[in-house]
């Protein structure tokens, strides 16, 4: 397609803490120079930055892109926020990758950053606006309401037990016992603990939930022939793909991600992926509640349809299983600082490709992973294939 | 690499430090005030619900009929044909017994929202609504409804003047 290879060769990331004492701009400044730090690069380097952060109700700042610019670096520099809610962590190393694939850049800086905790009382009522002014906010919604009832709705349509769901959190929180950037990581979380949290909305409950963050990641990208100068390690973006399904989201399957669907099978087309379950080692699928990792699996077609859960009750899930699901711990376990959540599961994926992980590093050198994210009205799926 | 990092960045704050006064913080309140007009589509939507009717619209190129209607198909991305009015019964596709009201109080009898598919209406094309007149624990995913309407005196042309749906008996 003339398309140039494009490689990811440097991350960084900060905490993921309930409230930091640094500001946006603090923590994307943190999260971006140690991303340079790691593959040697300096801002002179870069010749572009990708910046996504979601809603600006968060921040109560008008066109928040700009205002962290000087924190992600972008002074005088062709810079660009993208935001697609809840999918923006993994639409801006997208956004950053047809930059470079197109011939425009060489080398782009992709920032995510996301700082929640401003809003009072609490995160959850800056999103109300994601309903409809007129049909929908005279009912008094909470953004809960929604969540609960998709998974409700995926529950009952494949006859899955709250206890099913449950260990997609115990084993995600157990995860990220082991990722030194973690808020809710847990070696000795049980089901028991997950079923027996609080109901929130019915059949949420508080350990189904990813918590409110703030948290800011950086990853360096580059053309092949700067990439295999800066390092022997890079790894490769083999795939993107992104999808939108109708706003009018009571009009939808809910039972099932068909955006996702899309979104997966424009990546595999383009990453040469024929049977994904086989080639796809690592999985990091956006899971900001425990049914919606299972929910994305079976979108990304890495399950059979109500099916998902077994990935987990048989070990394949598992760290050490046939493919690992969110090693990095995920939004439930990491946190969830909107797009910087995204942004993670791609770092996580560099450094589990590269075979830097740690404690949490997955055994028998994997060969492709795949991160997915998803956003706005429960409508838009965004999926990154990455290989070495 | 990281494995190789010690120390990430990154101060953890709690609300007790901003309590005890430990750090700076300005505290401000915006202030959003709108007036939304209902437009064409959902307004007709809005004027039909004040005669105690729920109305759709139907594209005859796919031949769907959805709701809340609107002036174009986005599938076939053309206009809509005509306005249908459809039914206020249905059936619920799935619901949600919330102990949180939406400025994150506690309660302990649930609001139960829920999306209601619309007799009249293309399979899975519903509206989210409130059910009522239930015992909650009682709620099923294809559990019939039908709207309770406000009196017509008291309607204004708006999703409120259905005060929520309540399950029904049929034969």
């Amino acid at each position: 397609m003339g398309m140039r290879k494009v490689a990811v060769v440097g991350a960084g990331m900060t905490k993921f803490v309930r409230r930091a004492q640094e500001t946006a701009k603090e923590l994307t400044w943190e999260a971006a120079h140690m991303a340079l730090d790691s593959c040697e690069m300096t801002m002179d380097d870069i010749e572009a930055v990708c910046f996504g952060t979601a809603p600006d109700a968060f921040d109560g700042v008008h066109l928040n892109g700009e205002y962290v610019s000087d924190g992600a670096g972008a002074w005088r520099k062709p810079y660009m926020r993208s935001y697609v809610g809840g999918g923006t962590g993994v639409f801006v190393p997208i956004q950053g990758w047809y930059h470079i694939a197109s011939g425009l850049f060489d080398v782009v800086m992709v920032v995510a950053e996301e700082k929640m905790s401003s809003y009072y009382p609490h995160a959850q009522a800056a999103f109300l606006t994601i309903f409809d002014h007129t049909t929908e906010r005279p009912l008094k919604p909470n953004l809960l309401w929604i969540f609960a009832m998709e998974m409700n709705r995926y529950m009952t349509t494949y006859g899955l037990t709250k206890a099913d769901i449950a260990q997609v959190a115990v084993q995600h929180k157990r995860n990220a016992a082991n990722h030194p950037c973690a808020l809710l990581g847990d070696a000795n979380i049980t089901l028991d603990d997950i079923l027996k949290s609080e109901v929130l909305a019915w059949p949420v409950q508080r350990f189904d939930v990813s918590p409110v963050s703030d948290g800011a990641v950086a990853v360096i990208l580059a053309a092949e022939h700067v990439a295999k100068r800066i390092t022997d390690k890079p790894v490769w973006i083999e795939g993107v793909g992104w999808h939108l399904d109708t706003t009018f989201w009571t009009n939808r399957d809910l039972a099932y991600p068909r955006y996702v669907e899309y979104a997966a099978r424009m990546a595999y087309d383009m990453a040469g992926i024929k049977e994904p379950r086989k080639q796809i080692n690592i999985a990091e699928p956006y899971d900001p509640f425990d049914y919606k990792a299972l929910h994305h699996l079976e979108g990304l077609q890495l399950a059979d349809r109500g099916k998902a859960a077994e990935l987990y009750s048989d070990g394949t899930a598992s760290l050490t299983g046939n493919m690992p699901i969110c090693p990095s711990g995920g939004l439930l376990g990491v946190g969830n600082p909107i797009a910087a959540a995204g942004l993670m599961k791609i770092a996580e994926l560099f450094w589990q490709l590269r075979g830097e992980a740690g404690a949490r590093q997955v055994p028998g050198q994997p060969l492709h992973g795949l991160a997915q994210a998803w956003g706005d009205l429960m409508q838009v799926g965004t999926v990154v294939i990455m290989g070495r | 690499m990281t494995a190789k990092i010690k120390e990430f960045p990154g101060i953890s704050l709690s609300e007790q430090d901003f309590a005890d006064g430990k750090i700076l913080f300005n505290f401000d309140k915006l202030n959003g005030i709108y007036a939304w007009d209902t437009g064409v589509g959902i307004g007709s939507y809005l004027a039909s619900l004040k005669n105690g009717v729920i109305l759709g619209s139907r594209c005859n190129t796919c031949r769907k009929i959805v709701v809340p209607p609107r002036v174009v198909c986005e599938q076939c991305y053309r206009p809509m044909d005509e306005y249908v009015p459809l039914q206020d019964t249905g059936t619920v596709n799935t619901f949600s017994l919330c102990y949180v009201t939406w400025d994150v109080k506690r309660i302990t009898d649930p609001q139960i929202p829920a999306v209601i598919e619309i007799d009249g209406a293309s399979p899975l094309h519903g509206i989210m609504h409130m059910l009522g007149e239930v015992d909650p624990q009682a709620v099923k995913i294809g559990m019939r409804v039908k709207a309770v309407w406000k009196p017509a005196e008291e309607r204004q042309g708006s999703v409120n003047d259905i005060l929520y749906f309540k399950p029904i008996e049929e034969d």
